[in-house]
């Protein structure tokens, strides 16, 4: 019998899963995701955690518990940098040790901690440490880091083409508008783990395609593309998906778009600053703009009613001009 | 010109020698209010956490009272105070005001940046680098004179024999060190100020509770935010011991030694720094639980990330060393009676459990 390692299905998953799932696979391991976040999981995630946590925060805490009796391993890495500048916000950095003292009874964790100062050469290292820590030779660990690197890279291709996350991880149905003449070109900013997340967006991406919106998100912007953007602020935020939230911002403003709306989490820290400077920044090139908070109250029929509304006034402006 | 800067605690005195030194008009924000906030509520963020919030209603005060630069002080993160500089001054833009906002980023990350901000505020009026040195350093006395004060009014205040004294002589000693000028009167302010306070009549053979106050810098410091904890506490019998003052680096701590031991305490609950105050909150813990401290309350803003973190862990730390923390979430919405009843249920608990020990103890007033 294989052993197993459990890999809770939000905050990073939506980056990095491929990655680390075929990793592990050619370690020869069995790579079991959390299922797909549910009322369950979010009252789960709510009974552990801290309750001035963050949905996303408390939403990963309940896919630890569903994962909890399931396997050998829990891979809980301690994401502090994947550029060198920008970390992680800070719940990430404490992610590990929240959870050992939050949750009891857990699996053995794997928190390797995830900062790549100098690009793949950090990552490799990274990757050998984990492997070696599960007593895996380096040959195998080289051949297993290669492969994940390629699943990545595909990964990455299929979301710049335009296939959102949740069609390649979780083969979530979405009729997806593409002709773009036709349709309301909306850019949906904020977190892939918010915005991808069908349970937490209540439905936020198939409700658009229902309303003929072709969606553009940050995770169509190639990184050398949002990494242009970088100047545009005095200084940058400390965040890394913060920074790739305001840079597709200033990306989307320059291209042919009717709206923008930002999915923030309530009590977000960072989307505080993150949802002012977007305002702002649409305020001045009199782009419409909403904000849709969500947290585990948030109903759907009322996000749905907001969202007609603003898509009305968009579509109202476009025949007006 | 006339230069304004954010309230933080009795700050703003030495503050104000140092803009008044370098010939400029200082702006002193007033002592933040209900006004303040509700100015700040209405233009920030609604998650933005309530430093902010206070920061920016401050500066909308000082603006309608003339203030054409405002000093702050940035931050390279993970916290978000670091940022605050920048989205304060779109904000104000937004608002139509032209304000120049000198935010100074830690020497280290851009040492040139940061003289050629102090070449901004002092090269107007003529002022040479080695007078500013001189200005800078008097200045600095004076803040830590204000805090030593402090320090010795949290001391007193538990054992004073008539409610309200301490809070009362602290008020004066303050105005005293503010009409200080010089270097040497400013010490003697100082030593006055000492006297002052050691002249309240204080109870004998007396054993008070003692509890630490851990959390983030701002709310710890300003009275506002935190309704008063400390003269509360105080009051009703119960000696404080607040980890953070501003001068911090320059004394010597009797119960902490630098940030390295805090850090070293904190490391088997959390090993990594997420910015703020989140590692020193949970360190702190730890070592004021060695020190036979009662307990420990820990003050965030709402929405502070790293305190949530510290939040989270620190349950852990306060099973293990068997000290009681009560966190205080503070925000707009926070109320005075609310704190009050949460206080004096905490101060009774340690009371039981002190009891409980057999440590033959008076009980506090106040409850």
């Amino acid at each position: 019998m294989s052993r197993t390692i459990g890999i809770p299905a939000t905050l990073t998953y939506y980056s990095y899963f491929p990655f680390w799932q075929t990793f592990f696979t050619r370690l020869g391991y069995k790579v079991i995701a959390s299922p797909l976040s549910s009322k369950q999981i979010v009252d789960w995630g709510v009974k552990e955690t801290v309750n001035d946590a963050c949905i996303p925060i408390k939403l990963f805490h309940g896919h630890v518990v569903a994962l909890r009796d399931k396997v050998d391993y829990l891979f809980i890495p301690r994401m502090v940098s994947v550029d060198g500048k920008a970390t992680f916000c800070p719940k990430f950095l404490g992610l590990p040790d929240m959870i050992r003292a939050s949750i009891a009874g857990l699996p053995r964790l794997i928190d390797e901690r995830i900062e790549l100062k100098n690009g793949a050469r950090g990552l490799l290292k990274t990757c050998y440490k984990i492997g070696s820590n599960l007593k895996e030779t380096p040959a195998k660990i080289l051949r297993a880091y290669w492969a994940a690197c390629k699943a990545h890279w595909q990964y990455q291709k299929l979301l710049i083409q335009g296939v959102l996350p949740g069609e390649i991880l979780h083969q979530q149905e979405i009729v997806a508008v593409h002709d773009r003449r036709s349709a309301v070109n909306l850019a949906v900013l904020g977190y892939p783990y918010e915005v991808h997340d069908p349970f937490i967006s209540v439905n936020l991406l198939q409700h658009l395609a229902a309303m003929n919106v072709k969606v553009w998100t940050v995770e169509m912007v190639p990184t050398h593309v949002l990494a242009k953007f970088r100047h545009c602020l005095p200084k940058n935020l400390f965040w890394h998906y913060s920074n790739r939230v305001v840079w597709a911002c200033y990306y989307y403003l320059r291209q042919p778009i009717d709206g923008i709306i930002h999915v923030s989490a309530f009590g977000c820290g960072p989307d505080a600053m993150v949802d002012k400077l977007i305002e702002l920044e649409a305020k001045k090139h009199n782009m419409p703009f909403m904000t849709l908070t969500i947290d585990e109250h948030t109903g759907e029929a009322g996000a749905v009613t907001r969202l007609e509304a603003f898509i009305d006034m968009v579509m109202f402006r476009r025949e007006n001009r | 010109m006339k230069i304004s800067f954010p309230h933080m605690g009795t700050s703003h005195i030495a503050f104000k020698h140092l803009i008044e030194n370098l010939g400029h008009e200082a702006v002193v924000p007033p002592t933040p209010s209900k006004h303040t906030l509700s100015l700040g509520v209405q233009y920030a963020p609604e998650f933005a956490c309530i430093p902010f919030k206070i920061l920016l209603g401050s500066y909308l005060e000082v603006l309608e009272r003339g203030a054409e630069m405002i000093i702050s002080s940035g931050g390279v993160g993970p916290c978000r105070a670091g940022l605050y500089g920048m989205v304060h001054e779109k904000i104000l833009r937004d608002l139509g005001y032209d304000v120049e906002l000198l935010i100074f980023e830690p020497p280290l990350r851009g040492i040139v940046d940061f003289l050629k901000k102090i070449g901004r505020v002092i090269r107007p009026n003529g002022i040479g680098w080695g007078e500013f040195i001189k200005i800078f350093k008097t200045s600095w006395l004076k803040l830590v004179a204000l805090d030593e004060t402090e320090i010795l009014s949290h001391q007193i205040r538990p054992y004073e024999v008539n409610r309200g004294e301490t809070t009362r002589v602290f008020e004066e000693c303050l105005s005293l060190i503010d009409k200080a000028w010089t270097r040497e009167e400013i010490l003697e302010a100082k030593h006055e100020a000492e006297r002052k306070l050691r002249a309240i009549e204080q109870k004998q053979d007396y054993n008070p509770l003692r509890i630490g106050i851990i959390g983030e810098i701002y709310v710890v410091l300003e009275p506002f935010i935190n309704l008063d904890i400390e003269k509360t506490l105080g009051e009703m019998g119960v000696e404080t011991h607040r980890s953070i003052y501003l001068t911090d680096w320059t004394r010597d701590n009797t119960v902490f030694d630098g940030e390295k031991d805090i850090k070293k305490a904190a490391r088997p609950y959390l090993n990594q720094l997420i910015g703020g105050h989140g590692i020193n909150s949970i360190g702190e813990t730890v070592l004021y639980a060695k020190n036979g401290f009662d307990g420990v309350i820990q003050l965030a803003p709402f929405t502070c990330i790293p305190e949530i973190v510290a939040k989270s862990i620190l349950p852990q730390v306060s099973k293990k060393f068997d000290i009681p923390v009560m966190t205080i979430f503070l925000d707009e919405q926070t109320g005075k009676a609310g704190i009050q009843t949460r206080l004096e249920a905490f101060v009774d608990l340690l009371q039981q459990k002190r009891e409980k020990r057999g440590v033959d103890v008076e009980r506090v007033s106040g409850n």
